[in-house]
């Protein structure tokens, strides 16, 4: 009998309801694997086995009533700790929000449970989801399950800050998970650990009951191992929200019916200013060999141009901490989460020991940044500067989409770097997403497939970009690199 | 421009978090580094440029004016707003003592 763990969403989603297996034995496979890899990878901060379990009875219970199931019936996920589920501890991998049991249910988390899938637990991430190699997590690192080829025994970065979906995924921990892309922290991940993720238009999920971050950059997407699976899983998490103010008031594609790898008649657009100087070689050759599978598809590939590309990170580290210092001005210490009250402290004291005590070293970097980048007298040579240059930079994609229908770069500027070799120099590894952060900061929907393994035998992601509102497109152009990468890798089994 | 510790220091009380002064002169180098490389953004012309307010066209809509249209964000939920205080004393938020 074939391994259910191996499985996707559309193989289980389909298996469930023809019957070849029952949703509750393969909730307890998944809940097996997740219970056998904790100690090793940390990919969960807590694990929810009786959620995923009763979810699954309620589906099979559906299946014998001859009900339908749902886009996930059956799918057991694992659910990023950065979205609010009813009290279920959830934490954003902070000492500050540890113990916190919202009493109310995120709307892209309720989604997905009404449509049949069931909680695994909570992945670990970045604190805040801020980081680029989940080694900011309150709750430890997360251990990617891949080793380079080399024989050495290195332990790998799973990128972030959804670096325990991504390694969840890439362990066969669960067959898809939550995610959520500030400056690409679905996307980097994904390429990281050989697997898929899409980052949609902002404002397709909800942000309500998400952790906020960055609010103008915040958005939530599916990772699964296939571009159908991601298809099948954003159709669930996407659609308009009344509760979040920036939400698109637009009805919900049916983007895995309409899943086409025939590129015949599209134009790919290739940006120059991506093709960096000392681009790594390997990542070089999958961005040549992407170019080359889009062209087999049937593609025209169009060389373009997004001038400030160069600008990008900068204008994203001005404008994410800046929204970040005044999203977590929220933690106070009074209404919920930790409280630090020295003896003798007044409230004001209070306000600080708390803050010091609950957020960690990245995370009051950026608030410290956020709040001087705000202050009185600098306001307008950064924030307001920043926000002209983002204008810019969509302006920049706006051009470029005249031009062509998608664009496609690699995902990340290296495969998976080691633990530790980036934490002493937040610039270097701010740097990881320089070809994420400019479809981040222009709102538009990207995602990432895994192209192939480098020298070191690591996977390497191959990024697409696309206009806003065309997932679409970016999917088709996804798949067509799927069905031609052919990518079957996956990390031998160590933990 | 750049900070030095009076500024730093400035700037965490503004943000409300407490450093040592090892913290701050550790910080300061950092922030430094990071402030220096964000400045490369001066050297773009934006002076025809109007600074993005919504990175996907939307308008803000109003809710109807209807009391507890959303049961969940309406009203009467004391007690789930209090179920994670840190401190909730007879239905209020504790903090401590604020006499001036």
């Amino acid at each position: 009998m074939t391994d259910l763990t191996e499985l996707g969403v559309a193989q289980i989603r389909d298996g469930v309801a023809g019957g070849d297996f029952t949703a509750v034995e393969l909730a307890e496979a998944f809940n097996a694997n997740v219970a056998a890899a904790q100690e090793a990878l940390n990919a969960f901060i807590i694990a929810t086995p009786e959620k995923a379990v009763e979810a699954a009875a309620a589906t099979d219970a559906k299946r014998a009533r001859g009900e339908a199931l749902g886009k996930m019936g059956g799918v057991p996920i694992g659910m990023k700790d950065l979205f609010a589920t009813f009290d279920v501890q959830t934490t954003a991998a902070s000492h500050m929000l540890e113990g916190f049991k919202p009493q109310y249910e995120s709307t892209v988390s309720q989604k997905l449970w009404d449509a049949g899938a069931g909680m695994l637990g909570k992945l670990n991430l970045d604190q805040f989801a801020m980081g680029s190699s989940n080694e900011t997590s309150y709750f430890g690192n997360v251990i990617s399950p891949w080793k380079r080829s080399d024989g050495g025994n290195a332990a790998l970065a799973p990128g972030g800050s959804s670096g325990g979906s991504s390694a969840a995924l890439a362990a066969r921990l669960c067959p898809a998970a939550t995610g959520t892309d500030t400056g690409g922290s679905i996307r980097q991940p994904a390429a990281f650990t050989g697997t898929t993720g899409i980052k949609p238009t902002y404002g397709r999920c909800s942000r309500w009951g998400v952790v906020a971050f960055a609010s103008s950059l915040d958005q939530a997407g599916p990772m699964a191992r296939s571009v159908q699976d991601c298809a099948i899983m954003l159709e669930a998490m996407a659609g308009f929200d009344a509760k979040d103010s920036t939400s698109l008031d637009l009805p919900v594609p049916n983007w895995e019916a309409a899943l086409s790898g025939d590129m015949k008649g599209k134009k790919v657009g290739i940006p120059k200013e991506y093709r960096v100087d000392g681009l790594d070689d390997d990542v070089a050759k999958s961005w040549d060999d992407g170019i080359a599978w889009l062209k087999d598809a049937g593609a025209e590939i169009v060389e373009i141009s997004l001038p400030h590309t160069k600008y990008a990170l900068p204008t994203y580290y001005i404008i994410a901490p800046a929204e970040a210092s005044s999203n977590l001005a929220r933690y106070d210490g009074v209404r919920y989460g930790l409280r630090d009250l020295p003896d003798g402290a007044n409230l004001q004291d209070m306000y600080a020991a708390t803050r010091a005590a609950g957020f960690g070293p990245e995370v009051k970097r950026r608030i410290l940044i956020g709040t001087y980048v705000l202050s009185a007298g600098f306001y307008d040579a950064y924030y307001t500067q920043a926000q002209k240059v983002r204008a810019l930079i969509a302006q920049d994609f706006a051009q470029a989409f005249e031009q062509c229908d998608v664009i496609l770069a690699p995902t990340a500027p290296s495969a998976a770097f080691g633990l530790g070799e980036n934490v002493d120099d937040p610039l270097k590894m701010y740097l990881n997403d320089v070809f994420a952060v400019p479809a981040s900061l222009a709102g538009l929907p990207a995602m990432s497939v895994p192209a192939g393994l480098n020298r070191e035998g690591l996977p390497l992601g191959l990024q697409v970009i696309g206009k806003a509102f065309d997932e679409q497109g970016v999917l088709n152009a996804g798949l067509a690199l799927e069905q031609r990468a052919q990518f079957a890798a996956k990390p031998e089994k160590w933990w | 421009m750049s900070v030095d510790t009076a500024t730093v220091a400035k700037i965490a009380s503004l943000a409300r978090i407490k450093v040592s002064e090892a913290e701050i002169e550790a910080m300061v180098p950092e922030l430094n580094g990071i402030l220096a490389w964000v400045e490369q953004l001066g050297e773009v012309d934006t002076s025809q440029v109007e600074p993005m307010t919504a990175v996907i066209p939307n308008t803000l809509r109003l809710r109807d004016d209807v009391i507890d249209a959303d049961p969940l964000t309406g009203g009467d939920k004391r007690d789930a707003v209090l179920a994670n205080a840190p401190a909730a004393e007879h239905g209020f938020f504790g903090v401590p003592k604020v006499i001036e």
